[in-house]
């Protein structure tokens, strides 16, 4: 006779993975992008959980720290940035392009299942290293992935100095003629948009400024 | 405590590899269509993000189902987290630069380079 205790496993997979589902539905559907961003972190979170029940608590952490510490803070910073009501403007065939979209995805999923379903697994594989990983992973990000593990390090600093040039704003602080400070927010409300202009010559960012 | 025996046959005690991929496999395709279908940056980098994690609950799966003692899937999940920091902290500088300069989101708009 089966207890409770011998599926809770199962159980929590089964949680998890609606918890998964539901909040990844609820990201790309979610009319507001706020509720979006926080159901991403919930969905990072469940993950994380399914990595817990795969015996890798390393990676469970590392998931939870930079994924919902990290990434899903960033996207709410870029949502508070860039957060301007704004009404869309209404493209043909938008009901069309999403039906058969969602078709071709539902085709995909069909065929995504089927291999999952039909292919034989060699299972059950080697047993599990269990709370070992950790010291596991160590070893292997040392010896056999060192060369990745160090050329990640050099894309993190790539992509940090990459992310600081792009989002930096290139205005002047100080008038050039006459050298008194620039009101900043009467820049950027004076700033013409730089890539409807037909001509792309730099133009004088203070002209309009009294 | 037991459950009654018809609800005792049906709850397996341990949760099977294909269980781990159909996951997997469903939260792939919800991000393929959020990524073709949503207007807002944000939410097409959000379903970025859906997708690779999709993948690394595949690669966790075998690392721990079909590779139990060199994990080495652990370690490829690792090093897409990584890459996946880096992606959004990339992409999402490219949307404010964007935003900078079309004063817009909206991703029917940024049509420059399509014809």
């Amino acid at each position: 006779m089966m207890s409770i205790a011998d599926s809770t496993q199962f159980l929590c997979f089964l949680a998890l993975s609606a918890a998964v589902l539901f909040g990844a539905l609820g990201v790309v559907l979610l009319p507001n992008i706020v509720y979006s961003a926080f159901l991403l972190g919930g969905v990072f979170l469940a993950v994380s959980g399914l990595y817990l029940l795969l015996n890798a608590s390393f990676v469970a952490a590392a998931q939870m720290m930079i994924y919902v510490g990290a990434v899903n803070v960033l996207i709410l910073f870029a949502i508070m940035l860039v957060n301007k009501k704004e009404t869309l403007a209404v493209i043909p065939g938008l009901a069309l392009r999403r039906i058969l979209s969602g078709a071709v995805c539902a085709g995909l999923l069909g065929l995504l299942l089927r291999v999952d379903f039909t292919t034989p697994w060699a299972l059950p594989g080697p047993p599990s290293i269990g709370d070992g990983a950790t010291i596991r992973i160590g070893e292997h990000l040392f010896s056999d992935y060192l060369l990745p593990f160090e050329l990640a390090s050099v894309l993190l600093l790539m992509a940090m100095i990459g992310a600081i040039v792009l989002a930096r704003r290139d205005v002047f602080t100080s008038d050039v003629i006459t050298g008194e400070e620039a009101d900043q927010g009467l820049i950027e409300k004076t700033r013409t948009p730089l890539l409807i202009k037909k001509n792309l010559q730099i133009q004088p960012l203070l002209e309009k400024t009294p | 405590m037991s459950l009654s025996p018809v609800l005792a046959f049906t709850l397996p005690a341990t949760v099977p590899l294909q269980g781990f991929l159909a996951v997997a496999a469903v939260l792939f395709c919800t991000g393929v269509w959020g990524l073709i279908n949503s207007r807002n940056a944000v939410r097409v980098l959000m379903s970025i993000e859906l997708m690779l994690n999709a993948v690394n609950i595949n690669l966790m799966a075998f690392s721990s189902y079909l590779d139990g003692q060199l994990i080495r899937g652990q370690v490829f999940t690792i090093f897409v987290i990584t890459v996946a920091a880096a992606e959004a902290a990339v992409g999402l500088a490219i949307l404010l630069s964007l935003y900078r300069n079309r004063e817009t989101v909206d991703m029917e708009r940024f049509n420059l380079l399509r014809w």
